[in-house]
């Protein structure tokens, strides 16, 4: 019984085996060697922070569709030169962008609704109720963010927000597009101002709920000397193309939602 | 012969419906519903292999392990003919229909573990089917997962188009609301053949 079952599986294993290297053999496809190439250059995490189904699609796309050789934000400038070298393309650096908090509300700051004891997920949270928070723009802590990140470059703070490792993060944009309020965006290092609020509520209804929150006084606005800040449904927006990091604003907000770093 | 292959045909295709009765193959249902082109691609997929699997599974059952004594291998004996046909089946789409290919990315692998697959040659040896009979429960039994799987591929591809409540929201959730509404109007094709 023991023998004949081994050898009955083992038959069957290896006519199945047979047969498909058969199959593979008839049905064998001519693909352009430069995309098996290109893909092996490229990292294999699959994560789809280039906007293609996964690493095979990237490398084809690169190769047949004329992609940017840099579309891999996790490979980075190092394999995007790889692939440049390979492809006969020259390539220029670019900035790395990190994902950045726009909020700073947390558990400290700003009120808490109610308490929510559930799934540690923040889409479920604000399905169950516009907000767990007093304000609906903020960050609602639950670390779907975290959760999302394949790469273990967030994890939650002492305060409830996500911090990054910029060590570990590789800008492939899931944790953006993991947070339900749009609480992360990237930016870039050389950016040094950052508006640390979301909310588009008005002064008195920011005040309310939250210590640090943008009530969109316009202080900025008027002293900023390179006319960098503008505030639009009382919510200041830095141009960053104009910003000079002076941190004139950053010493006027009565709020402290100005951040230069 | 105890039950007529047409008998066995409407049974698999609506009575025993894998996806919608026997909730069978769920992931595929969910995940590749989205257009109906992918859905009739893996549609397809899933009928050659069911045909091919009822036949070869048939003839591995009682030519091998029934005279072998070997019975309770069947399980695992069918779970490698159907992994085999599925690679196969990869292999043929991807020569002859790249697109489909691309369209259908991780669910073509997924067949391999496609629970209705096994479930249906699992459900031809229970039965002590024939091989005529196995092969047409197969042929029904993708061809119910057909039926299925279109529907729902157009009613999502419909309701794209319209507002669905935020508390509902879209995606997976709504295409369970719309599995389970599906399902309940499937329940009542059990009266159509009386049992005898």
């Amino acid at each position: 019984m023991l023998i004949n079952s081994i050898a009955v599986l083992a038959g069957l294993g290896f006519a199945v085996g047979v047969m498909l290297v058969i199959a593979s053999k008839v049905f064998k496809i001519d693909s352009n060697p430069l995309i098996d190439d290109v893909a092996s250059l490229l990292p294999g995490a699959n994560c789809g922070g280039c906007g293609f189904a996964g690493c095979a699609a990237c490398a084809e796309a690169i190769v047949e569709q004329g992609a940017p050789v840099n579309s891999c934000p996790v490979g980075g400038f190092e394999v995007a030169k790889q692939i440049g070298a390979l492809l006969g393309q020259e390539v220029t650096e670019s900035e790395k962008e990190f994902p950045f908090v726009r909020c700073q509300g947390g558990n400290q700051h700003c009120t808490t609704l109610y308490d929510y004891h559930g799934v540690e997920n923040c889409k479920v949270a604000l399905m169950l109720c516009d907000s767990r928070k007093g304000c609906t723009y903020g960050c609602l802590g639950l670390g779907t963010c975290v959760q999302a990140c394949q790469f273990g470059a967030l994890s939650m703070g002492e305060d409830g927000f996500p911090v990054v490792n910029k060590a570990l993060c590789t800008s492939c944009g899931n944790c953006i597009a993991a947070c339900p309020n749009g609480v992360l965006t990237f930016a870039r290092d050389s950016e040094k101002v950052h508006v640390l609020c979301r909310s588009h509520d008005k002064g008195k209804d920011v005040k309310a709920v939250c210590e640090v929150g943008c009530i969109g006084c316009k202080k900025c606005e008027k002293e900023c000397p390179a006319g960098a800040i503008r505030v639009t449904e009382f919510l200041a927006e830095i141009d960053q193309e104009k910003c000079t990091a002076c941190g004139a604003c950053v010493a006027i907000c009565p709020q402290k939602a100005i951040e230069l770093r | 012969m105890a039950e007529s292959l047409f008998t066995i045909f409407l049974e698999g295709v609506f009575i025993k419906n894998f996806l919608l009765i026997q909730f069978l193959g769920l992931c595929s249902f969910v995940g590749v519903t989205k257009d109906l082109k992918s859905a009739s691609g893996m549609s397809g997929a899933v009928v050659f292999v069911m045909a091919m699997a009822a036949t070869v599974s048939f003839a591995l059952y009682n030519f091998i392990l029934v005279p072998l004594k070997l019975e309770f291998l069947r399980t695992i004996a069918f779970i490698v003919v159907i992994a085999a046909l599925v690679q196969l089946v990869e292999f043929i789409v991807r020569k002859h229909v790249p697109a489909l290919y691309r369209s259908l990315g991780i669910y073509l692998p997924l067949i391999t573990t496609n629970c209705a697959v096994l479930g249906a040659v699992l459900l031809n040896v229970m039965n002590d089917y024939d091989l005529a009979q196995s092969v047409v429960f197969g042929v029904a039994a993708g061809l119910g997962y057909t039926v299925a799987m279109l529907m729902m591929a157009a009613i999502r591809e419909r309701s794209d188009l319209v507002e669905v409540p935020k508390s509902v929201g879209r995606g997976v959730t709504y295409a369970f609301f719309i599995a389970t509404i599906m399902s309940m109007s499937f329940v009542n094709f059990f009266g159509v053949i009386p049992l005898e």
